[in-house]
């Protein structure tokens, strides 16, 4: 198994080199989701709390990381790390909010669209950020600010993050740490009366999630060199996040990853068919479709599935 | 010598209910106490006071000479005081050792260590076999066993038993009798509460007995059964003194 791994991975390696540059954006708007969905994954999956607003970290980490380069002369590659802290502090607050007076469901979700929104409407009035018609930054090409000739690099560091992600994910599932989410998830009230410490373990799994969803920002931002307010806080982009796990397996390892191989190619080609129109908006309707019949069909998500149907293997 | 436990004036009232009303008693190290009373008479809450899950309004629980009294729920675990509800509640998406495994991880944080244990709980109470399959597939006598299983996990030194034979046949009562005296021997303080009078009687040395969230009376088994307030609480006042026979 460990094998088939490894020759997936060998084989995304060396696939640059005989695609095209726009089926490699493909990629690595596929990556990039499945970082996002990885890191979400973590709080909304593994832990069972729903957040509709992870797009307020990613746009957080965005403009840390785009403004720091501007103004201070901070390369990106260190702006990523403040960028990051700055939304796992955000994570905090939030978490604190939420999980010291006990919201759950969906009212720990419009917590979460709620501080989302704050970001986006006080990101769209200040100065600094550029204000509502967006920040922009100057492409200069130069490795050492984040930006790359070609989009090769940001091919590998999108697979990369999508990497780690999945191997931080994997680390925690094994530890105790993983094993309390689940615990939380399914009772949190039988979870304390087992001496679990469900505050505690609940603010580490947003802080953690908010912090690697802030360093995606930063990406973000030097890969598409603009950034708006309504795209980057966007309940839109918030929804693209969770919408991946959830279609590919909340709480799996492997969800969040199938999820993003299903729908970006998916949203990316309706994107470019329908892009101009009256078709215009037609990848969401095929997502809400897709949604309805997982919801329906696949409670659990892809993931789960796809287990049963090969439960032939071995289990471990 | 401080007592093991120690409720001393305990009172909690939900709206106009006063479901705890001045309650005292004391449970010494060793024992298998019994908590009994008809329905509504504030067992539960009582539990659910000890445990941390609910702050009382008024009075005082030590356990060990220390004051348990605000604590959260996972802190009163931490203590070496570990429950199991009333109506069981496994983690249904876990398997039997996962959740035995969550209790297990209290005292051993290490994954490898804290399954090595939660095998061994699971061996004690007899669902090893069961290990590797959900919890939500178990019938209600082995969820019963799971939900000891996970509480042992915690490595406790003070077992608070809810209701944990109810719903079983005779023969699975015996079972779990004979389970709890194997768990007391072993040096953990039990306290229980019981509507199967048969386990009670045989298993627990007093038996407190609570009536409207009040103690009516306290003492070992059988003085208990033949107490006028007891009998009184339990089938009404014509029976108090028909009771001999």
């Amino acid at each position: 198994m460990k094998w088939a791994w490894l020759a997936v991975v060998a084989l995304l390696l060396v696939l640059p080199a005989f695609l095209s540059s726009y089926v490699l954006s493909v990629f690595i708007l596929i990556f990039f989701y499945a970082f996002l969905g990885q890191t979400w994954n973590l709080v909304g999956g593994y832990a069972g709390q729903l957040s509709l607003g992870h797009a307020a970290f990613l746009g957080i980490g965005a403009y840390t990381a785009a403004i720091l380069a501007r103004d201070a002369g901070i390369t990106p590659w260190a702006g990523l790390f403040v960028g990051a802290a700055l939304a796992a502090t955000l994570g905090a607050v939030i978490g604190y909010l939420g999980f010291r007076f006990g919201l759950r469901g969906f009212y720990f979700a419009l917590l979460t669209v709620a501080f989302a929104e704050i970001a986006r409407i006080v990101v769209a009035n200040l100065e600094t950020t550029g204000g509502a018609l967006g920040f922009y930054i100057t492409f200069t090409g130069d490795p050492r600010e984040f930006q790359f000739p070609d989009n090769r690099p940001h091919y590998y560091i999108a697979l990369a993050l999508m990497l780690l992600a999945t191997g931080i994910m994997a680390w925690i599932e094994r530890c105790r740490f993983g094993v309390y989410l689940a615990a939380i998830r399914e009772d949190e009230g039988a979870g304390e009366a087992l001496g679990v410490n469900s505050f505690k373990y609940k603010m580490l799994a947003i802080v953690v999630s908010a912090f690697l969803t802030g360093m995606g920002g930063t990406f973000y931002a030097f890969y598409y060199l603009s950034l708006q307010p309504n795209t980057v806080f966007g309940i839109p982009l918030s929804v693209d996040i969770v919408i991946r796990p959830i279609v590919g397996g909340a709480g799996t390892l492997l969800g969040p990853i199938l999820g993003s191989f299903l729908l970006t190619p998916l949203a990316e080609l309706s994107r470019a068919y329908f892009a101009t129109g009256r078709w215009t908006g037609v990848h969401l309707i095929a997502y809400g479709a897709l949604l309805i019949g997982v919801v329906l069909f696949l409670p659990h998500g892809l993931y789960p599935y796809l287990r049963r149907l090969v439960a032939w293997r071995p289990k471990d | 010598m401080a007592a093991f436990l120690e409720v001393e004036g305990l009172s909690k009232h939900f709206g106009g209910l006063q479901a705890v009303k001045d309650l005292s008693f004391t449970v010494t190290e060793g024992e298998i106490v019994a908590l009994i009373g008809p329905n509504g008479a504030g067992k539960t809450t009582a539990f659910a006071l000890i445990s941390g899950f609910l702050h009382p309004d008024a009075g005082q629980i030590r356990f060990r000479g220390r004051s348990i009294v605000g604590r959260a729920p996972h802190q009163v675990c931490a203590l070496g005081i570990a429950r199991t509800f009333q109506i069981v509640r496994p983690f249904p998406g876990l398997t039997v050792l996962q959740n035995v495994l969550v209790g297990a991880l209290l005292r051993h944080p290490d994954v490898p260590t804290a399954t090595a244990r939660a095998e061994a709980v699971l061996d004690e109470v007899g669902l090893t076999a069961k290990r590797a399959q959900p919890a939500s597939g178990l019938t209600l006598a082995e969820r019963k066993r799971l939900e000891l299983a996970r509480a042992l996990a915690t490595e406790p030194t003070f077992l608070l038993l809810d209701e944990v034979m109810a719903g079983l046949n005779a023969t699975e009562t015996e079972r779990f009798v004979e389970l709890i005296r194997t768990i007391n021997r072993g040096g953990i303080t039990v306290l229980l509460i019981e509507h199967v009078m048969r386990a009670v009687m045989t298993v627990s040395r007093r038996v407190v007995v609570l009536n409207g969230g009040q103690l009516i009376a306290a003492g070992p088994p059988a003085q208990v059964a033949n107490d006028p307030a007891v009998i009184e609480a339990y089938l009404g006042e014509e029976y108090v003194g028909a009771a001999e026979d």
